[in-house]
Order: structure tokens, then sequence, then C-alpha cells
């Protein structure tokens, strides 16, 4: 992906790292982001993605490594003078200005004159529907408001990038919801490439075209939501994105199965595995991948040969769309298993102490790397 | 002011019970009653008797007759002052003196405060040391210092004639300058804390926003450092304007006969000429003048408080 042709690229990140006195919060980066392309980085905190955004932005120098925005070296060049914007966690909104004046401010100082100013000003008002607003102070808006004041602030200047850092994690739950929406309507209308720093994987899932997951200031994988969430690189990214179950078995390159000691049989893999023979793999399933029903309810009389597991139900989780049913195993460990409420009244209703079988596809499980 | 003080104390979480919001109003309102209000109140009867060569040297405020009190006031003592240019010309040359000292603390102490709140966070307690330092030592002696350092003999002019830079010394000591020295010396600290105070509090994403958005570093200080740090510019000017007003010692030690002060005129009324209703009320009248900057700093205050 990174060798798409070099117009598509609008910022190219290479080999960027950052010490801080001693610890490397950015270890060695190359990342490649394209243009209208809404980009996170993802991950827990102390990551390095907020270092990596701040860099971009010329908040932080490189210790080593090259940013070009645009084919331009960044190297040398202030914050002030980048065609980067940013929103700040904290919105950074100047308290002392009416919310005109904030949004003014980055205007004035590229002097455009006065009335393309105002229209401009109206104009990213009214897009982030705070028209009626401009004469306010931020400490007479709600968060809410002022996150969009923000957002309004840094794209009124038309930047070639937006760097977004922990743009919802202020607001609670329902307005984050809403304004994820009208955040990637606006990313469309105005066609800016936005980087979003996030540590909230739902987040990045709804919203990114592609996001890279960070972890002790690498990248780990970079790739859409889909590619992501369905082939995980690692271990620690198909734990970090949503809930997964993990076996750990010996891979038999025969037949291309595994044996896992903690299942009645084998795992067969669709996708051949690369391991050398007898080696130790771990193997991920996604809870919504697999089937779950009372034990002795199968239509054939015969246990499956492979892709199977039996165990009781520890507990049940009833959100509605889902049931999350925890499944114990002989040997005690749990497995999750989803499943959609797809009718109202069940014919056969799942309890706690169910003995239960579960099932899946050759094509569900992936080959976790450590 | 210390409606809006005691309304803070009050306000905070902790003393929300109305208990705490009681004492918490009580005491600053009790402390400034006792020893305050009711000692300027003797000011003020004090400034509207007349002097009388008694143990105090002042006629009595009620006299008594035919068993009914008689209050025995008299303007006399503004009227004097309001007639005789000396006192006026003290007055308003202790306003000029005070404002542009306090003017020459600000521009030196701004930058200094400045680059303390920007320092490295392990750097701001020591650099605030030094700052406070020179308390360690009495005022006085201080002051008394410069006068040696600024006389024709002293160390300024020696060491500027040994350098060639002039051939005459200068006289510095008992001028103007040397009251201004001398007072932008003493309270530079006074005007140092409190732009610290509201400097290193300063939300430093604001200052990358403003970056961000295009301002160069001047810019930035212009239209965004600066006037968030205005309330700390008010509270220093006014802590250094309002005794430098009334100061006595700089301008005893260290002005000529020339720099009048009111502070001066003020030792001269209440120690040599013995005459308290002159000297309390001239100290009336100064403070009816230092009011109004109070107010001004209220009103500068409250509005940062609602943006």
């Amino acid at each position: 992906m990174a060798a798409a042709d070099s117009t598509d690229t609008l910022v190219s990140i290479q080999g960027v790292t950052k010490d801080f006195g001693g610890t490397l919060a950015v270890d060695g980066i190359d990342l490649e982001i394209r243009r209208g392309e809404y980009f996170s980085l993802l991950g827990g905190s102390g990551c390095g993605k907020t270092t990596l955004l701040r860099m971009l932005g010329g908040f932080e120098t490189p210790t080593s490594g090259r940013i070009m925005i645009d084919g331009q070296d960044m190297a040398d060049v202030p914050a002030y003078r980048r065609p980067v914007n940013m929103m700040f966690q904290s919105y950074a909104l100047f308290p002392h200005m009416s919310v005109a004046q904030n949004v003014a401010f980055g205007l004035e100082q590229e002097k455009v004159v006065k009335s393309e100013r105002d229209d401009r000003v109206a104009e990213a008002l009214s897009m982030v529907q705070l028209g009626e607003y401009g004469r306010r102070k931020p400490h007479q808006l709600s968060g809410g408001q002022r996150q969009r004041v923000a957002l309004a602030r840094a794209l009124v200047k038309r930047p070639k990038l937006l760097l977004l850092d922990e743009p919802l994690a202020a607001l609670d739950r329902k307005l984050r919801e809403k304004t994820q929406f009208e955040l990637a309507n606006i990313q469309v209308k105005v066609g800016i490439t936005f980087i979003m720093v996030t540590h909230d994987q739902e987040e990045a899932m709804t919203l990114s075209d592609r996001l890279a997951v960070m972890n002790a200031g690498r990248i780990i994988q970079v790739g859409t939501p889909g590619d992501i969430y369905e082939f995980p690189a690692n271990r620690m990214v198909g734990e970090f994105i949503g809930t997964i179950n993990v076996f750990e078995g010996t891979a038999d390159l025969a037949d291309g199965s595994v044996h896992c000691p903690a299942l009645p049989c084998p795992i067969v893999l669709e996708d051949k595995i690369a391991a050398d023979p007898e080696s130790q793999v771990a193997i991920g399933i996604r809870p919504e991948k697999m089937r779950i029903r009372k034990a002795g309810s199968a239509p054939s009389e015969a246990a499956p040969a492979s892709n199977f597991l039996t165990g009781k139900v520890e507990d049940i989780a009833y959100l509605g769309d889902l049931s999350i049913f925890h499944v114990r195993l002989a040997d005690g460990r749990i497995v999750q298993v989803s499943r959609t409420n797809t009718t109202r009244r069940r014919d056969e209703p799942l309890t706690w102490e169910d003995t239960v079988e579960v099932e899946w596809d050759p094509q569900a499980p992936v080959v976790l790397h450590q | 002011m210390t409606d809006t003080a005691a309304d803070r104390v009050a306000d905070s979480p902790a003393l929300s019970a109305s208990r705490g919001r009681l004492i918490g109003i009580l005491i600053p309102t009790a402390w400034l009653l006792l020893f305050f209000a009711i000692p300027f109140l003797f000011v003020i009867k004090i400034s509207l008797s007349e002097a009388a060569y008694s143990v105090p040297p002042v006629s009595d405020f009620l006299i008594w007759q035919d068993g009914w009190p008689v209050l025995q006031a008299t303007w006399a003592n503004f009227a004097l002052i309001l007639d005789d240019p000396l006192y006026l010309q003290a007055l308003l040359g202790s306003l000029r003196i005070a404002a542009i000292s306090t003017l020459l603390t600000l521009l030196i102490g701004y930058p200094m405060a400045y680059a303390i709140a920007r320092a490295e966070p392990g750097m701001r307690t020591p650099l605030l040391l030094l700052v406070i330092l020179p308390f360690w030592t009495s005022f006085l002696i201080r002051v008394y210092a410069w006068s040696t350092l600024l006389q024709d003999q002293g160390m300024i002019n020696s060491a500027l004639m040994w350098l060639g830079v002039i051939d005459d010394p200068m006289r510095m000591l008992n001028t103007e300058f040397a009251v201004q020295l001398g007072i932008v010396y003493s309270y530079l600290p006074f005007m140092i804390l409190p732009l610290y105070a509201t400097l290193e509090r300063l939300d430093g994403s604001l200052l990358e926003a403003a970056a961000d958005l295009g301002a160069r570093p001047a810019t930035t200080f212009w239209r965004v450092t600066l006037p968030l740090s205005l309330p700390g510019v008010a509270a220093g000017c006014l802590l250094v304007f309002i005794p430098a007003a009334g100061e006595f010692v700089i301008p005893e030690l260290l002005g000529g006969p020339d720099t009048l002060m009111i502070g001066k005129v003020m030792w001269q009324e209440f120690f040599n000429n013995r005459d308290w209703p002159v000297a309390s009320a001239l100290a009336t009248i100064l403070l009816l003048l230092l009011i109004v900057p109070i107010l001004l700093l209220d009103r500068t205050q409250s509005r940062a408080e609602q943006g």
C-alpha cells in the first residue's frame, strides 16, 4: 500500500524517531498518508500517537527521520508556516475572543481582506451549525459547541492537512456518536486529509478510511478497519480491536490443521499456515464467527471432527441486539460467543449452566503472530 | 474587592456548607473592620478636628454643652490642603512618580516573570527565590545602600570615571531619578510575583493554537499572552503603585529637597509640625485618590473571570 504513486501521497513519514531524554516516544516510524484520506492513529496512552501528531503539526522536532508534507520537507518549517491545522484535545479556544474572532484569527494572520474574511468565518460557522453564535464567548458555549468552534477555526484556513487530537474525548457518549457522523460528513464535504489520534477503537473504526495501530512507539499494523478487524497482524492488535478468542496449539502442516490442547478436536483453517512444522501458533476466532447451540440439538448425531468445542454457559450478557455467552471449557478457560437476536422468542433458550456445543467455519480462524 | 474575595472563598466546594460560608465571610470582614475601618474612622475624626496643645495634640471631637454632646467638626484642614499649592503639588508629584516607576517596574518585571514562567519546571522555584531574596535584608538598609552607591564619590560614579565614560561625577543622589530607581528596585518583586502567577497558569496549548493558525511568536504575544495576563498586570501595578504613592523612606533617603512626595509631607506635618489633623486629612485624601485604581482593578478582574 505504501507503494501507491507519489502524487497520491500527501504525508510521508520516513524513519521518524522522537527521543525524550532516553525514552523513545516514537521509534522509527514509516508511514504514508494519502490525499483526502481520513486516517487514524490508534493506541493506548503512551504509545507515541500524540507525539507523532505533534511532530506533524510542528510542535515537536523529530530526533531523526524526515516528515514530508505535499512533497516538502518539514524539517525547518515552524508550526506557523505549515500548511497544516490542528484541533487540540482541549480545543484551545482563545477565552478572551468571541467565537467569530477565534475563527477569524487564522485568516487575519494570512492577511485575508476583511470582506472575504467575514464571508469565510460565516461559512465555517454555518458548516458546524453555529451560525448564530459568532458573538458568544467560548465560556458561554457547551462542550459540544466548543468542539465545533475548534473544528471551524481549524478548517477555515483550508489546510492541506487537519490534525485532530482526541477530538471527541471530552464529549459524553450520546453526543460523541452524533458528532462522529458529523465529523465524517464534514471531512467528505471539505475533502481535506484528516489525521486523528484516538485511544477509542470504536471511534477509529467508525471514522477512518485507514488506521494505524500503535504500541510502544511503533506501528503494529496499518490497514482499513475491515483489514485490521478481520486480519489482525498479531495478538495485541486482535485483542485491542474488539474481542477475540485465542487458542494456542501446534501446527500440523500435513493437513493445515492446528492441534490445541484446550480443544477436543483440531482447528482447520481455510488459509494455509505459513509456519514451521510442529511450531507453536496462536489462532484467533472472533465471537460472532462462532455458532452456539444446546448440546444434543445438532442436526447430525456424530460430533464434528474439527472446528468444534463443548462447554458450559458461565455467563450471559444480553445487549438487546446481541447476546454474549461466556462458555467455560473443561480446562476452565472462557470462550466468548455472540449470537444475534434475530427473533423475539427463542425455541431453545440457552441459560446458565447449560451444556453447549460451539462450532465455526474454516474461514473463521485467523493466525495471530506474537 | 473584599466582597468578591469572600465570595470566592465561599464558592469553593469544601466550604459550601452554609456555616463554612458564614465563617468564610465573617473572618475577613471582621479583620477589615477591626484593623482597617475602625482605625480609619479615627483618622477621619482627627482630620475633622483642630490642632491643640494637648495629648493627643487634637481638640476634642465631641464636647458636652448643657448635658448634650455637640460635634466640633471642621473642614478647615481640607480647605487648607486644597488652598495651599504645596500639598497639591506633593500629591500630584507622588502620583506622577508612582505612575512612572510603576510603568518602569512593569517593563522590567514582565520579561522576568515571563522568563521564569517559561523556564524548566525545576528551575522556577530557585528563580522565584532569587526574586524574593532581597527581602532577607532590611528594606531600610537596602535603600540606604543605594545612597552610598549613587553619591558623587560612590561606586557608580567612580567606575564610570575610571572607564572614561564621564569626566565629572554625575549628580544622581538626591534627584528624582534616584527616587524612581529606589522604587523600581524595592517594588520589583511585587510586580513579578502576580505576573508570574498569571503567566504560569496560562494554558500552553493556546500559544500552540496561535502558532498553528499562522501567528508568529510576536503576534502570539500581543494577541494571546498579553491580553490573558492583564489581570496579573493590573494586580502587579496596584501592588507597586499604591505603596509607591505613599512612599516615605525612599524619597527621604534618596530624594532631594525638590522631590515632593506626599509621604514626606505627611511625616513633616505629623512629627515636625505636630499637626495631626492636617496629616490625617492628607491621608484621607490620598486614600480617596487610591480607591480609583482599586475599583478599576476590580472591574478588570471580574471581567477576566467572566471571560
